[in-house]
Parts: C-alpha cells; structure tokens; sequence
C-alpha cells in the first residue's frame, strides 16, 4: 500500500515523520500503534553500565524479504491500512533507537494487534544479530525462549 | 555449485562470511550439506555443533530438512536476535 515502509538502514530515525507518514492524505484511518525499540546499558540480570555499545549484523537481501512476509501475514490476519518498519544497522550506543514499527487502522485493535505481532515475528523471523561490547569484552547476545513463546502464542509457529 | 552464507558468531568461528561448494550427490537437503562442510575438520566442525543452528535456502528461513540443489544460495546462522 502507498506510505508503506520496510527500511533497513544505519541512521535514525524521527519517530514523530514516521508516525505522520502512517496516516498523511489517508483520512478513513482512524487509529495508529507504533512501538519504538531502544538499545539498553544492561543485559537481563545484569547491571548498568553492561554493555557499552552495540553493533548489528543482517542478512541484506533476506532482511527485507522477511519482513516484507512478516508484514503480509500482518495484513492476512488484520483489517489495517499502512505498516512502517524501520531497523537500524551498525554502531550503536545505549538509548539510540534500533526499531520502529508503525501500524494504522480504521479502529485501534486491528493497530494494536498488528503493530505487536509484527515486532514478535521480527524477533524470531528477521535475520539481524546484535554483539555486545561489555567490560569483559565483546559477546554475541543470545536469543531469548521468551522471544519465542511470545511468537508461538499468535499461532503458525514462530521459528 | 552452491552458494554458501554465515552469519554472525558462526562467520566469526569459521573466520569466512561465504563460500561456492561443490556437494557430491548425497547433499539433497540443508542438514546433508550441513555435515559435509562439517566433515571437514576444524574449523569448519563448528557447523555441526552449533547449538540451534538456523539455515535459510535462497533468503527464505527452512529447517533442516529442507531440499537443496545446484544454484541455491543456502545460509547458515545462530538464533537471530533483533529488534
């Protein structure tokens, strides 16, 4: 659909052009749900100060043909108008902005739903990988079961 | 000849990104060509030890089991971990 959006880039973005774009010369929407992800100085357990910067690896290519199906399947499920995702590649440091997903719909529950399930199947189904710098060194994060239960419960199975 | 593809912790280990393989006949699936690049020694046994090692047949996310051929771009990567 026009104003649509799968970008994978390294600069930020401005959630606030991106969130206006969603509904720009489309008044029959009448809700918007967007989520933006943000890069944390901790791992889970562990303490401020954990990791001080990030970088992301992708797949170029698959990337963007996995989300482009993320967003279809979105679209299968849900009665909803535009779907913007952004993910940031390369260097980044705790508190940049690494994804936006952005979804609009007539009514906020299609949004709402949507925008979610878009983020759970981008955590399980895109291929981007983050490595930690950490004060013991640099480390690979792990992939979290709870990234993929939360996949599981909308069905179809999250890989 | 095949396309192969690493990603990640698995590039690191392997110390390439890519490389064109040559299968003999018996690779027919991802988890058949994942063994005879395994069966090379070090590093390359990394591949069969990985833990929940992922693969994708021409970008597409497949498991194991899925058939691969001359031509295809086959990639092989840890559990992503974006968003």
């Amino acid at each position: 659909m026009t104003g649509d959006l799968i970008d994978i880039r390294e600069a930020d973005f401005d959630v606030g052009a991106e969130t206006a774009a969603l509904t720009a010369g489309d008044p029959a929407a009448g809700a918007v749900a967007t989520f933006v992800g943000l890069v944390r100085d901790r791992n889970d357990g562990g303490g401020p100060g954990g990791v001080a910067a990030m970088s992301l690896e992708h797949y170029p290519g698959m990337t963007e043909k996995a989300l482009a199906g993320i967003v279809e399947e979105a679209r299968g499920r849900w009665d909803i108008r535009r779907v913007r995702v952004i993910h940031r590649v390369g260097d980044l440091s705790p508190g940049d902005r690494i994804v936006y997903v952005g979804v609009s719909s007539a009514h906020r529950g299609e949004a709402f739903a949507a925008c979610e399930f878009v983020m759970d199947y981008l955590k399980t189904r895109a291929p981007f990988w983050k490595k930690e710098q950490t004060p013991d060194g640099a480390r690979w994060v792990d992939a979290r079961e709870s990234d993929d239960q939360a996949a599981e419960r909308w069905g179809g199975g999250g890989r | 000849m095949i396309q192969v593809r690493y990603f990640a912790s698995l590039r690191e280990a392997l110390g390439r990104s890519s490389e064109s393989v040559d299968p003999p006949p018996s690779v027919t699936t991802v988890a058949s060509l994942r063994d005879h690049l395994a069966a090379r020694g070090e590093p390359w046994n990394a591949l069969g030890t990985a833990r929940n090692l992922r693969a994708a047949v021409n970008q597409d996310m497949v498991g194991m089991e899925a058939p691969v051929a001359a031509g295809d771009e086959v990639a092989f990567f840890p559990p992503v971990t974006g968003g």
